[in-house]
């Protein structure tokens, strides 16, 4: 196992499956008798969140605690990442006061790894998000969740169709999860409007559509990406309106989806643009369930990077 | 490298284990067994299957992953973790019988206990083991011994089961050098 978690290009498939089968584990034991484990007891995470979020940090916060570790939270209102402090000297900081792990969310892309290969700490970093670029753990919880409810018996994603719909051009959770299926063997499918494709798009190893009717009758699940609404002054859209009627998942589409198809959502999300309430509140939907496989997930994690030593492999 | 405990005798050994546990508890309906993965966990299951042979009836079995609560994380790689498996009954003012294959230093059983904590408080903690190879670093005592084996605590002991290996055996082996 490596010591930071980045992107998903920094794992094999058998350190993702080693996350994934670990994670398994943690749900059945958290939903046992054994809430509280004491594997980090004495360990010190911070979770430095220089970008607005609640169920990443409170995630990552769930799972640290549940193992034991102290927690320490660190958000750019109120700190002085909002004066303009550098986040090497943020980080220099935080070295001095002996954390052991920092958790990263940044609008920058490449702020965690800067932070990792900076030399300035020297504890695991573990990517939360850094700005279009990835969000590992998203990812993980996403194949989870997608594992649990539709693999044919098999331990990888293998013969399964997924589609990501939605703005795939300012979208970290799509990065990570097109390389995160697709090397646990399923197939993906981009559904966006041109002008929310990145360009290079050609070059993923993910096929791409147009028309989200044609696709949502094949795949096994669906996960829908928020449209940020902040970003709908850019001209990437001509109305909220013709999109959630192209792209959106409402009730219609819902009803041509396969037998055991299930729906999924990052979060947060808009009611009524990107995905219809009836669909979000529907049996196929397994959002919240998504939050809950997040901590399990998230522990995991914490669990491979932290508690062993780092000189041998797993 | 020798044979130190042949299949027959770990046969006869599990058998003789099954019959102190069922004297000690008065009978099997107190008695929870737990075995620490991996094979403490078979171990376990043909305890219980020896025990429902002779008592006639099924006794409460499970399994107790104890990974999380080990003192040397930090000095390992990470292991991969073992499902715990604790009967629907649980474990609280029973007669709980700890299930491992070698006692050594005392550790995995010092964790199983800190484990068994979170779980619930039960009458008595009993504790079982294939072999015994003594070197214990902490105040901890078998009730159940399948064999006293007098090692040098250079020497490697290795227990096989047909579950896990495909054949019944305990190898001594020499310290490589």
């Amino acid at each position: 196992m490596m010591r930071h978690l980045l992107s998903i290009s920094d794992l094999t498939k058998s350190d993702a499956l080693s996350i994934l089968n670990t994670a398994e584990t943690l749900a059945r034991a958290s939903d046992g008798p054994m809430k509280k484990l004491p594997t980090l007891r004495g360990r010190t995470i911070v979770n430095l969140f220089a970008e607005d979020s609640t169920r990443t940090r409170i995630s990552f916060e769930a799972a640290a605690k549940r193992l034991s570790a102290d927690v320490i939270n660190f958000s750019a209102k109120g700190s002085s990442l909002s004066k303009g402090e550098s986040l090497k000297d943020t980080a220099q900081t935080l070295q001095a006061m002996g954390a052991d792990a920092v958790i990263i969310r940044h609008n920058a892309s490449g702020a965690a790894h800067t932070l990792a290969k900076g030399q300035w700490m020297s504890g695991s970093v573990i990517n939360a998000g850094d700005g279009t670029h990835e969000h590992p753990s998203q990812a993980l919880l996403d194949a989870f969740t997608i594992r649990k409810h539709c693999a044919r018996g098999n331990e990888d994603l293998s013969g399964l169709r997924i589609a990501i719909v939605g703005d795939i051009l300012h979208s970290r959770v799509a990065r990570s999860n097109v390389a995160l299926l697709t090397m646990l063997g399923a197939q993906v499918v981009l559904v966006a409007p041109p002008t929310l494709l990145p360009i290079g798009v050609a070059s993923w190893p993910a096929e791409v559509s147009y028309d989200f009717d044609s696709v949502i009758g094949e795949v096994d699940a669906v996960i829908m990406l928020r449209i940020q609404i902040e970003r709908m002054t850019e001209m990437y859209l001509p109305n909220a309106r013709e999109y959630s009627r192209f792209f959106g998942l409402d009730k219609d589409r819902l009803s041509t989806m396969r037998t055991n198809a299930i729906v999924m959502h990052p979060g947060p999300m808009n009611r009524g643009l990107e995905i219809s309430a009836e669909s979000a509140d529907s049996a196929r939907s397994v959002i919240v369930e998504q939050v809950k496989n997040g901590v399990s997930v998230r522990m995991a994690i914490l669990y491979l990077l932290l508690a062993g030593t780092q000189e041998l492999e797993i | 490298m020798s044979v130190a405990l042949p299949a027959p005798d770990i046969s006869r050994a599990i058998t003789r284990i099954a019959h102190e546990i069922l004297e000690r508890n008065l009978g099997s309906e107190t008695v929870t067994l737990l075995g620490i993965p991996t094979r403490g966990a078979h171990l376990a299951l043909r305890i219980a299957d020896a025990i429902e042979l002779i008592a006639g009836k099924p006794v409460e079995c499970g399994t107790l992953d104890i990974t999380m609560h080990r003192d040397d994380l930090r000095l390992r790689a990470p292991r991969a973790l073992a499902p715990t498996r604790i009967p629907p009954s649980g474990i609280e003012n029973r007669n709980v019988v700890l299930i491992d294959d070698v006692l050594f230093s005392g550790r995995t059983i010092r964790a199983a206990l800190d484990a068994l904590g979170e779980v619930g408080r039960p009458r008595t903690v009993q504790l079982a083991v294939l072999v015994d190879r003594g070197h214990r670093q902490l105040p901890i005592k078998a009730d159940y011994v399948g064999k006293n084996l007098p090692t040098s605590p250079q020497q490697i002991i290795k227990v096989h089961l047909s579950e896990t290996d495909g054949v019944d055996e305990v190898l001594l082996e020499e310290a490589s050098k």
